[in-house]
């Protein structure tokens, strides 16, 4: 059954297949640095919505819908359009390529990211594996 | 949405003086050791001399530059505060004078962070040109920067739009007295960039063309402009052929070969060009079979068999490993000069950088550790990969 998308119990099934990617723990495994996904709202949204993961080493240890945002600071934030993380989710925009255009913005410590490509990359394929039922 | 960069490209004969036009009271030549000896500096210094600027010279870039030398560099322009700074080398002293500008515009930065996503907010201070000594890098012609962390023995690809050089002279007299060997790692370099840029996941209708102009002319030029240097026509269309994949490279992504390559550079140093082109065939045989490869159009257009994607990458890859064999290129790894107790010392690194290498993940065909192990292993023995990689035999695992 298609899970919507943004919810927790949507980035709880991501973590769960996250959590069973060797592919994902061989490309992350140096990879330590929570996550805010910011979904800005199109279609059904109305408001934004904060998906939080707990990235580490190669696992994710804690994901879940952010009720209050304020009471987090974590080290990375990637924002964007509900429309464009879609594009991104079902291959039809690549990752890196969303990135460099600014149609989606990350802020963080940007020489982790530089040194670990791979692994967003194989979080992308996760994302792709989760059924999913989008707002747009 | 997607972006095509280039920089004003002064091309040919006698493109040394449009130094002259410049304006502005100071520059700096970013550069190394060996070019300040042979009297390039000079050259460049006299075709500065009109504009009336103080003129300084940092000349201590190494091949393969390191974070280290970034930061000592940036510091330096920081002191001396240039208009311009004029990057005059190869890839190497290319790579390290973008990063030296992007450190003096934004000192707050630190080398491994210059990343493509973020705006860096340049040009507020100086401007970059790049005149390449080597035909190969095209460097010159695009926003990456290559540099070594020498602490974890890794190549780092980094780069920003904005870091592309303002403006590129290439001038074939600065590269009649490139050595034969140099010639043909570097030639092969734009090789590798030509075939990458065609066929990696990015690639794009804009870069289509310069990738396929630039194989046909390396396949056609690179062997006359190593067999004799002072043949200027094959230095000029070789010295075209570098900028025109680095436009298309640049502008798409390069792949595999470049993500292996990068590995293999870090941990063993291998000479950049040699170590990409050496794994090129490979990736080549491994990404053939896999959706969205584009071989058959790149081996028409290069007059080879091209009836079905397997045959143009079998084709393309003999091809390639012919032209290697012409110029007296490795082959192997041991070809390379590498024990192979020093191999199976490193093979775990070499994995772990491929792996994360920024180019690594615009390949058709993406390789999980498994199968980069295997690829490398091939490299060692010299046996083709075959498409698609059988399950593993135990060899090196």
């Amino acid at each position: 059954m298609a899970l919507p998308f943004p919810t927790d119990v949507w980035v709880k099934a991501l973590m769960e297949d996250l959590n069973a990617s060797q592919a994902y723990a061989d490309a992350a495994k140096n990879w330590e640095g929570d996550f805010f996904f910011i979904i800005e709202p199109a279609g059904t949204m109305t408001t934004p919505v904060t998906l939080y993961m707990d990235l580490y080493h190669g696992k994710c240890r804690e994901a879940f819908a952010v009720a209050e945002e304020d009471h987090l600071d974590p080290v990375f934030r990637l924002k964007g359009p509900a429309p464009t993380w879609k594009k991104v989710m079902t291959k039809k925009l690549d990752p890196m390529q969303a990135l460099m255009t600014g149609q989606l913005k990350l802020t963080g410590n940007m020489a982790m990211v530089m040194r670990n490509v791979r692994a967003a990359k194989e979080l992308v394929e996760s994302c792709t594996r989760v059924p999913t039922d989008y707002p747009v | 949405m997607w972006f095509f960069a280039s920089p004003q490209i002064i091309y040919g004969e006698g493109s040394l003086s449009y130094l002259e036009r410049l304006q502005g009271t100071r520059a700096c030549i970013v550069t190394d050791a060996v070019l300040l000896k042979l009297g390039l500096v000079e050259k460049v210094k006299a075709a500065l001399a009109p504009t009336g600027m103080a003129l300084d010279v940092i000349a201590d870039v190494e091949p393969e530059p390191s974070l280290e030398t970034v930061r000592r560099g940036a510091a330096r322009l920081l002191d001396l505060c240039p208009q311009w700074i004029i990057a005059l080398g190869g890839g190497s002293v290319i790579d390290a004078a973008k990063a030296m500008w992007v450190l003096y515009e934004r000192p707050d930065l630190q080398p491994d962070a210059i990343n493509p996503v973020e705006a860096l907010g340049l040009r507020q201070k100086a401007r970059l040109v790049a005149i390449p000594t080597t035909t190969g890098t095209g460097s010159e012609a695009t926003w990456a920067i290559v540099l070594t962390d020498t602490a974890e023995h890794r190549k780092l690809g980094l780069g920003s739009r904005e870091n592309l050089p303002d403006l590129a002279i290439l001038d074939p007299e600065l590269v009649l007295d490139l050595p034969a060997r140099l010639t043909a790692d570097t030639g092969l370099d734009a090789l590798t960039h030509a075939v990458e840029g065609y066929t990696s996941a990015l690639h794009n209708d804009f870069c289509d063309g310069l990738c396929l102009q630039a194989a046909r002319l390396l396949f056609e030029w690179l062997p006359q402009a190593v067999a004799d240097g002072s043949n200027l026509e094959a230095r000029i269309h070789t010295q075209n052929a570098a900028a025109m994949a680095g436009l298309g490279f640049g502008n798409g992504m390069a792949a595999l070969a470049h993500g292996m390559g990068h590995a293999l550079g870090g941990a063993l140093h291998v000479p950049h060009g040699r170590a990409v082109s050496l794994f090129l065939p490979y990736t080549i045989e491994y990404c053939a079979g896999e959706p969205g490869t584009r071989y058959a159009d790149l081996a028409a257009f290069l007059g080879l068999p091209a009836a079905s994607e397997a045959q143009a990458a079998a084709a393309l890859a003999e091809a390639i490993r012919n032209l290697e064999r012409r110029l007296g290129q490795p082959l192997t790894l041991p070809e390379c000069g590498i024990t192979r107790a020093a191999f199976e010392a490193a093979l775990d690194a070499l994995v772990w950088n491929a792996q994360g290498d920024s180019q690594t993940v615009m390949s058709t065909r993406l390789p999980d550790d498994a199968d980069l192990r295997r690829l490398f292993w091939l490299a060692w023995e010299g046996e083709n990969a075959p498409s698609p990689l059988p399950p593993s035999q135990g060899k090196g695992e």
